[in-house]
């Protein structure tokens, strides 16, 4: 089923010009609002006014994940707090976070998109889905619970981990849909096989899976294990959350939501637009958005456009799965993380240039972090136990800095290889 | 007495210690008395050598982890009893202690090297038993 035929079959010519009549105004509406962006127009002798069409787009300036932090908490918005209903947050490069508000109209509009998107994976009124997206300041876990109660199915609001409360309820509630991130459905599915529960035995049918990369093998593994059709959705908080798009059951891209997430293709190193069809990075400009609207915001996701129309009979242009970053963040058990991070980490507690080496694996289906830390002379006692201390401090540090666990072990100096007097940070042994 | 320990910080891999040894060797340090600490993945190496200095200073330039401690050296016969008797005149002035070794001289003497939370405490009973761990001794 098409939710919203209107839109999402509608002509190129027609959603053009829609999205430019919305572009006009969320430039005035940001021009207007946000100092730090009004400047940023002005060094370019840029009026409002110039932005007429979606073809002028490329002449804006664009919106960096700094931005946020730089104005942080509520800089950006565009409305006063009385209108903001609902803040959510992500993690940000160094500590502070990136906030983002919506009011009430932003909140419909997000609930829609997502409608949209389980209806494109091929969800339905009469389904029953499992939010195992974490609830709270993460967008996964409400943006997807709107939604489904939008689109008219029923909500099991779960949240993550838990796991095997997670397939009990499978099992007594006849889970018909499940949407956690990817390498969390394996894992369902390893603890599932340790239980002696077949899929078969349970009613699953789709999954909606986002908020890490994952590949076309991981798909069918997944596909296989728990006997579904394993469905990619794409989102950032930034944006909105998950529904900015999402497959269709033809999964050959994702479905964005153009209407109000107008996207374009940069090359990340001369940032300007590339041709059509040529792989660089996904901007976003949100066209409809009160709260904190965003004009080319640099996602560093790195992916194509694909601007046929689909055989599921919808004209909204495709993004292909992600093929990396522009940056160098990394995704660990769906949550963001910088080196940056673990830098100021280590920063703090030694006051100088920190060592280390991050290593993530994949061990079964599920991410871990193991980080080692050079022992450097401020940071070495003589006693096990204040060693053993500072390992746990690191650890605890890396905990609430992150929100993700890791293995914190302590090496000699030196032993953490140097390319070109400049240690290598991250090894990253997953495979996507 | 009280003395400068090298401690050293070593990864749990085989050759480690090893290569510890063999600097301080070629060197021509002499090594007294050592000790090794131990996690599952890491260890502290102790060492009393007859030149601190010199051995901080050569295995800071082989890059190791290294520091010294204030530790004491407590002169102490060879003979059933002894440690006993130590740690009682320690245990009764309040003294807490991190870590203690010791090491044999010879048939007769031996020498325990402790490591208190406040040396110069330490130090100061010890010298105040002087005379009694010297009697206990004979």
């Amino acid at each position: 089923m098409i939710w919203n035929e209107k839109i999402e079959c509608a002509s190129r010519d027609e959603m053009a010009a829609l999205q430019g009549t919305r572009l006009v105004k969320t430039v005035r509406r940001i021009y207007h609002n946000i100092p730090s962006y009004r400047n940023k127009m002005q060094e370019t002798g840029l009026l409002p006014g110039d932005i007429k069409s979606v073809e002028d787009i490329s002449r804006l300036p664009f919106t960096n994940k700094s931005d946020l932090r730089d104005n942080y908490p509520f800089g950006m918005f565009t409305v006063p707090m009385s209108e903001i209903v609902r803040i959510h947050a992500s993690s940000g490069t160094t500590g502070k976070s990136t906030v983002v508000g919506y009011t009430r109209n932003d909140l419909q509009m997000w609930s829609e998109v997502v409608t949209r998107a389980l209806c494109m994976a091929g969800v339905h009124k009469n389904d029953i889905v499992q939010v195992a997206y974490g609830y709270g300041l993460f967008t996964g876990g409400l943006g997807l619970h709107y939604g489904t109660e939008n689109l008219g199915a029923t909500v099991i609001p779960v949240s993550g981990g838990n796991t095997k409360k997670q397939i009990e309820l499978m099992q007594d509630f006849g889970t018909s849909v499940i949407a956690c991130t990817p390498s969390y459905a394996l894992y369902l599915a390893e603890v599932m096989q340790e239980m002696g529960i077949t899929p078969g035995s349970l009613n699953l049918r789709v999954g909606i899976f986002g908020a890490e990369p994952w590949t076309e093998n991981m798909r069918r593994e997944i596909e296989a294990k728990l006997q579904l059709s394993a469905i990619d959705i794409y989102g950032l908080s930034e944006v909105v959350g998950p529904g900015v798009s999402c497959e269709c059951s033809h999964q050959t891209g994702m479905h964005i939501n153009e209407d109000h997430f107008l996207p374009e293709i940069i090359d990340p190193d001369t940032l300007e637009p590339v041709k059509n069809g040529e792989t660089g990075e996904l901007v976003f400009s949100t066209i409809s958005k009160e709260g904190i609207p965003i004009l080319r915001y640099r996602t560093r996701d790195l992916t194509r456009l694909i601007y046929d129309k689909c055989e599921c009979g919808r004209t909204l242009v495709r993004m292909e799965k992600c093929k990396g970053r522009s940056d160098d963040m990394l995704i660990i058990r769906g949550v963001n993380v910088f080196p940056s991070q673990i830098e100021s980490v280590l920063l703090e507690m030694s006051e100088t240039e920190p060592h280390y080496l991050l290593i993530i694996e994949r061990e079964g289906s599920l991410d871990v972090l193991k980080l080692m830390v050079e022992v450097q002379e401020q940071f070495f006692s003589d006693e096990i136990r204040e060693l053993e201390a500072l390992r746990k401090k690191i650890t605890n540090a890396i905990q609430s800095t992150l929100g993700v666990s890791a293995e914190v072990k302590l090496v000699e100096p030196k032993t953490i290889e140097r390319t070109a007097g400049k240690a290598k940070r991250v090894i990253d042994n997953r495979k996507f | 007495m009280k003395i400068k320990q090298v401690s050293v910080f070593l990864e749990n891999r085989s050759g480690r210690l090893k290569e510890v040894a063999q600097i301080l060797g070629d060197a021509g340090i002499n090594i007294s008395a050592f000790t090794v600490a131990d996690t599952s993945d890491f260890g502290v190496l102790r060492l009393i050598v007859d030149n601190p200095e010199e051995a901080f200073r050569i295995l800071k330039e082989k890059h190791f982890s290294v520091r010294t401690t204030d530790v004491l050296l407590v002169n102490s016969s060879n003979k059933p009893g002894a440690l006993s008797h130590l740690l009682n005149i320690l245990s009764n002035e309040g003294i807490f202690i991190e870590y203690l070794y010791a090491f044999t001289v010879n048939d007769d003497n031996a020498v325990f090297v402790v490591r208190p939370a406040n040396v110069d405490k330490c130090y100061s009973v010890i010298e105040r038993y002087k005379d009694e761990l010297n009697s206990h001794n004979k």
